[in-house]
């Protein structure tokens, strides 16, 4: 390993230096500049495949390696490395980063074909993906931090993106600030961990606040408050419950961002952080029971949502949140989940990022018309589109032996299982997680027969949609034959378990409250049903091409179940209210405060002022009332004096 | 003769000045007041230094006297140059110096 | 040795003299071309000659000792009140020095057409600016109270007519005495402190002729009462010139009104004098003192964190804006300062480097953006969708902007995770407290910047404004910089930690509860 690890740096040093040249070169790179950023996110590829084929032939106890690059911070009693952590999970994310993240640079090529600003976009994608390897590849929570806030800057570029020209741009770019303040709110968790590890373990690295001396240092309320400080950073990036409004928003961007950055990798980053931080979470059970709650949450709060939706981009934002509540939810369960979350977030990035893609696809075929009701019948006209969706929603449904099956029955197994001998636990989550497999099903064969399915199409007579450039549907056949395979490649035999195990730890196997095969029997019943429901709706009946009304669910589904009216009258007009009465104190307090000084003396000044008369006599007759004021004065003492 | 004869009328002579200065506005009879003040004092002067036997004060009397020349002379010259821009010997017409 | 300090002081003084000869005649406003046109081109020479004597006092510094007082020089200043011309730098010293050399050139380069082309306004203008300079750099160096003291107000002097003469707001003059009345105010009471220390240290048996001397004072024993007064004498004078809430007042008013190369001087290096003073002097002379005020202070601080950020939020005004940012930083600084922590402390020094470097970019680059303005505005509504149309500019400001709401990756991000980790784990009761409290200005920071973005930047571009020029080579010269700066000292803060590092433990130990040493050498002496 150790021969290889000193190419670990250019991983995030490829698409770095691409990012610069782009940026800086201005417009004389605008010719080559997109294929510059292809090159430098496929050769960090390379690098990862080079690391990862290294990392197989090593001993599983040999798979984690930390590479210290250079002394970054040091002062006082803190001292951090800019170094490199390569394992097993690491270098999943890198593989997964890359990978996918190639894919969608080369669709992008064809995909802002048109775009005046092509070469910036590149610049931005090709940092976000230097951010998001310097994220999962981070050997402390500091540089951590600094991927995480990485890909927040790249994701707030990307989402604005088209933030000027039109009026309505100015939309976009609100969504953007929306996304990156609202992360914000979630990082206050990250510093606030922190603060609180390096006032216990007096560090930040890894190696030492997540060794079981570390962990063990942070006494349970200590432990407890870094699990929820760091959950709330992955509620933030992750857009789970509370947190979760910026992401419908996001769709803004340009549709490749949304399958890279808001559907396979950023958004993901949480659950990457709550199973990095998997030691300290261990110590605190309370901290991993709300982190389950959040999930599960979520998972609803997603999954109702996206049935509502008539936009496929928003539908499938919905969509990802839900499935992230699934990782999260994961997470929460300790070593027996993480893996599957883990698993779980690969395939999702695979078959998410082939939905996501698919529908930027029919957005091209049908001039960047997002409403499904305005599509139908577009199977004949986008066979490879038609056919490599069709493989990411029998991924996402979980039907076997497509990927989604392998990830997510493990999830939903792993919910089954009792915590600390508490049953009821199990029984929630887990009828949570099928529950959400069912509504999963409706909504994603919703969102497919709409947009494929159905006798005649919706769209006017005039468009003519047909398939993009090679160079748009190879990358959806790359991620179609993912979404399909690459399940039953890990899962079977428990691969990627076994993988994984060097950082999460080996589960006990312990035995859900369900027999495994009624789990999984009943598991596919529901989403079949599901999925006949849909199919029966959206399909057999004719979609009509205004939303009706619908009952108060679905209204209330449609705007996010609210969530914008709630963050806006439980926080951002108590919070306006507040900065205004702030403001007001500054004005008329504060300023007016200090102005009084001055005005004062000038008071003062203005009554003795008129003293000053001018009137020569009156001059005299203060001089002759002074002279008998001190003769009397003078009497009166000198008498005094004299009868003493 | 007793001195205090003396001294009451110079009291009475100085008060009489102190009055017309402060009363009158005509600015020649105020000037007027000015210098009975300034005799008065002169008297008082002279009075003392008789009583002690000691000549400082007449020779202050005649200091006094001397500024009182000078001051008659700059002041009646400034009087006039009033009475000449403004038509007028009242001194509460002059009240540029009010604050 | 050489005297690199008082060449570095009085170099700018040359410079000043020579670029002000003639600056005394009448201004003839309107003419376009009076005199010869060499005031800029001569001060910016003056100013990078500087820049290369800097060069020259940090190789002369060793950072291996940068705790200690380096360069010294003491010569007897006025012997019969024991005033003298004493000079030194520590690390903290050292780098203040160099933002306020390094900034005076870019400053002199960015208002390069600002002041208009009238060669006497010109000489004027760079004469002062030179001036502020030799100060500027003679307060981060002085070692005697006194000499300390008189920089303090002789500071005032350029800076007052740099606000009132050359500003750009309507109402330049009042913000100008206003500047003045605050820092006059605070001025005087530490005068009464200053003598009052004089006059202690005497009476404890210091020699009249150094009893100025900071070295010589910091060994003195005032006894508490007498401590706590004259610690609160320095305080509120920093506290005003920092400036902290609720004595910011001044703040905004001058930001809004001066141009902002002035601005920068005032609020980047001049204003570092008040923090400097707290770490340099309150910390070490009234230790005592410091840690009994300090759980006041830093209250105090983190209100001025959050306060700042708030009326940042909702200010109108571009240039008042980043003002308004500085008094969050500023609390950020103090907070950093008065934790006792190695860490907190460190932080706050490399925060006053970065806040100088951050804040400066901004300021120049708002100035950019408003001098293109064909009324000059500085209202934040009067500019839309400028991003299509000035792209470099946009990312400039975009930079500029993300420095200041601290994005990892760059200097300042370092800074402020410093100054909030040893904020939690500071000495002083509830510390811990004050900084979790603190945590939300991150957020109101990335409100302020974004938003401020959000309205000049995007949607449609205003009427009037579609074909603005975009940075010209001057002004690239002007930001790149700044932003090279910020991102070399992002990724490898090393750079400048090593000068304020051992500063830092030093403060704290100084301030740090001296008990258990004492107790030692009890022990020790017993046996």
């Amino acid at each position: 390993m150790n021969d290889v690890i000193g190419l670990a740096p250019w991983l995030v040093g490829f698409p770095l230096i691409g990012a610069a040249i782009l940026l800086l070169g201005g417009k004389a790179t605008d010719r080559w500049g997109h294929w510059l950023g292809v090159l430098a996110s496929a050769a960090s590829g390379v690098v990862g495949f080079i690391l990862m084929f290294r990392m197989i032939g090593m001993p599983a106890e040999e798979r984690s390696v930390d590479h210290h690059l250079w002394t970054w911070l040091s002062a006082g009693d803190l001292d951090v490395d800019l170094g490199i952590r390569l394992d097993p999970l690491s270098l999943t994310f890198v593989m997964l980063v890359t990978f996918v993240g190639t894919l969608i640079h080369v669709y992008s090529v064809a995909y802002m074909d048109h775009d005046p600003h092509r070469r910036r976009f590149f610049a931005y994608l090709n940092l976000f993906v230097a951010a998001m390897l310097t994220l999962v590849l981070a050997d402390s929570y500091l540089l951590l931090f600094v991927g995480w806030e990485g890909v927040g800057l790249a994701s707030y570029l990307l989402i604005g993106f088209w933030d000027t020209g039109r009026p309505a741009a100015r939309e976009n770019a609100v969504a953007a600030k929306k996304a990156f303040v609202m992360n914000r709110v979630g990082d206050m968790g990250l510093i606030a961990a922190m603060a609180l590890l390096f006032a216990n373990t007096g560090a930040l690295d890894f190696a030492t606040t997540l060794s079981d001396d570390g962990v063990g240092s942070l006494s349970q309320a200590t432990a407890t408050a870094v699990g929820l400080c760091l959950l709330l950073a992955a509620c933030g990036k992750s857009a789970q419950f509370p947190l979760q409004a910026w992401l419908g928003d996001a769709m803004a961007g340009p549709t490749p961002v949304s399958a890279l950055i808001h559907a396979a990798t950023m958004v993901t980053a949480g659950v990457y952080l709550m199973v990095r931080s998997g030691p300290i979470l261990e110590a605190a059970p309370t901290a991993q029971l709300v982190v389950v709650l959040v999930g599960a949450v979520t998972l609803l709060f997603g999954a109702v949502v996206g049935t509502a939706k008539d936009d496929i981009k928003k539908a499938l934002a919905a969509s990802t949140m839900s499935q992230i509540g699934y990782m999260m939810l994961a997470a929460g369960l300790g070593p027996a989940g993480y893996a599957f979350a883990i698993f779980h977030l690969l395939t999702h990035g695979f078959f998410k990022a082939g939905l996501f893609l698919g529908a930027g696809s029919v957005m091209h075929a049908m001039g960047d018309e997002t409403d499904m009701r305005r599509y139908g019948g577009l199977s004949r006209f986008l066979p490879i589109t038609w056919i490599t969706m069709g493989l990411g929603w029998l991924a996402i449904l979980g039907i076997p032996p497509f990927s989604g099956f392998w990830s997510k029955d493990g999830i939903i197994e792993a919910a089954f299982i009792p915590v600390d001998g508490q049953p009821w636990r199990a029984w929630v989550f887990g009828s949570v997680t099928v529950l959400g497999a069912a509504i999963t099903a409706f909504y994603m064969t919703r969102l497919f027969f709409m947009t494929f399915g159905g006798r005649r199409p919706r769209w006017k007579d005039n468009r003519h949609p047909h398939e993009g450039s090679p160079l748009m549907w190879w990358p959806l056949v790359f991620l179609g034959v993912g979404s399909a395979a690459l399940g039953a490649v890990l899962g079977i035999g428990g691969t990627f378990t076994t993988w994984l195990e060097p950082v999460v730890g080996h589960a006990e196997h312990h035995e859900p409250v369900l027999p495994v095969p009624v789990i999984m029997t009943v598991t596919i019943l529901v989403v079949v049903l599901g999925a006949l429901l849909a199919f029966r709706m959206y399909a057999v009946n004719v979609v009509p091409e205004e939303a009706p009304r619908g009952s108060v669910l679905t209204r209330a589904a449609r705007r996010d179940l609210y969530q914008d009216a709630a963050n806006e009258t439980l926080v951002m007009r108590p919070a306006l209210g507040l900065a205004r009465v702030v403001e007001a104190g500054d004005r008329e307090v504060v300023d007016r405060g200090w102005a009084a000084l001055p005005q004062t003396v000038s008071w003062f000044g203005s009554v003795f002022r008129r003293a000053q008369s001018g009137y020569v006599r009156s001059y005299a007759a203060g001089m002759a009332g002074g002279v008998l004021v001190i003769a009397v004065v003078a009497w009166l003492v000198g008498g005094l004096g004299g009868a003493q | 003769m007793d001195i205090t004869n003396y001294v009451v009328l110079a009291a009475a002579l100085f008060a009489i000045g102190a009055t017309t200065v402060l009363l009158r506005r005509n600015a020649i009879v105020v000037f007027m007041g000015v210098e009975l003040m300034l005799n008065a004092t002169n008297l008082a002067f002279v009075t003392f230094a008789r009583m002690h036997g000691d000549v400082t004060g007449q020779v202050l009397a005649f200091f006094v006297m001397v500024v009182a020349a000078a001051e008659v002379v700059v002041g009646l010259a400034i009087i006039v140059t009033i009475f000449r821009t403004r038509r007028s010997a009242s001194v509460d017409d002059v009240n540029l110096l009010r604050g | 040795m050489f005297p690199w300090l008082t060449v570095l002081i009085a170099w700018p003084l040359v410079g000043a003299a020579v670029v002000g000869l003639g600056a005394l005649g009448r201004s003839r406003t309107g003419s376009a071309s009076a005199g010869i046109g060499l005031a800029r081109p001569l001060a910016l020479l003056f100013s990078l000659v500087e820049v290369a004597l800097l060069v020259g006092a940090f190789a002369a510094f060793d950072p291996g000792a940068a705790a200690e007082h380096q360069l010294g020089e003491t010569y007897p200043w006025i012997p019969q009140i024991g005033a003298t011309y004493a000079v030194g730098v520590d690390g903290v010293g050292l780098l203040l020095v160099a933002l306020s050399v390094v900034l005076v050139p870019l400053v002199l380069l960015a208002a390069w057409r600002e002041q208009g082309r009238d060669e006497v306004r010109l000489r004027r203008f760079v004469g002062l600016v030179l001036l502020l300079e030799a100060f500027m750099v003679a307060v981060f160096c002085a070692r005697d109270v006194f000499l300390f003291y008189v920089l303090f107000e002789a500071m005032l002097i350029p800076a007052y007519f740099l606000i009132g003469g050359f500003g750009q707001g309507a109402g330049r003059r009042r913000a100008a005495v206003k500047f003045l009345m605050f820092s006059l105010g605070g001025g005087l009471i530490m005068l009464a402190a200053v003598i009052a220390l004089y006059f202690l240290a005497v009476g404890a048996g210091v020699d009249p002729g150094r009893a100025f001397l900071v070295d010589e004072l910091v060994a003195v024993d005032l006894g508490t009462a007498a401590e706590r007064l004259m610690f609160i004498g320095f305080f509120i004078a920093f506290a005003i010139k920092a400036p902290m809430v609720p004595v910011h007042s001044w703040l905004p008013d001058v930001a809004g009104n001066a141009s902002p190369g002035t601005s920068t001087l005032l609020i980047c290096v001049l204003d570092k004098v008040g923090t400097f003073g707290m770490l340099t002097l309150c910390l070490p002379l009234f230790p005592e003192a410091s840690r009994w005020a300090a759980p006041f202070v830093i209250a105090l601080a983190v209100i001025s964190v959050l306060y700042g950020a708030i009326m940042a939020i909702l200010q109108t005004d571009l240039l008042r804006l980043v003002g308004w940012t500085s008094v969050s930083h500023f609390g950020f600084i103090i907070l950093g300062i008065f934790t006792f922590t190695p860490l907190g402390t460190a932080g706050s020094s490399f925060m006053m480097l970065n806040h100088g470097l951050a804040t400066g970019a901004l300021f120049l680059v708002a100035g950019f953006l408003v001098s293109r303005h064909p009324e000059k505005s500085q209202q934040i509504a009067d500019y839309r969708g400028l991003r299509s149309v000035t792209p470099v500019l946009a990312g400039t400001f975009l930079v500029a902007g993300l420095a200041t709401l601290s994005l990892p990756g760059l200097a300042t991000f370092v800074s402020e995770i410093m100054v909030l980790i040893g904020a939690f784990s500071g000495e002083p009761a509830g510390s811990a407290a004050w900084a979790i409290a603190a945590i939300p200005g991150v957020v109101l920071a990335a409100v302020y910047v974004l938003l401020t973005y959000q309205k000049i930047f995007t949607g449609a571009p205003a009427a009037g404004l579609e074909a603005l020029p975009d940075l010209r080579v001057r002004e690239r010269i002007v930001a790149a910089p700044l932003v090279a700066g910020l991102l070399v000292l992002g990724f490898v803060p090393g750079l400048a930690l090593t000068y304020v590092d051992a500063p830092a433990d030093e403060s704290a130990a100084l301030t740090a509860i001296d008990e258990p040493a004492d107790a030692a050498a009890q022990m020790g002496s017993d046996k």
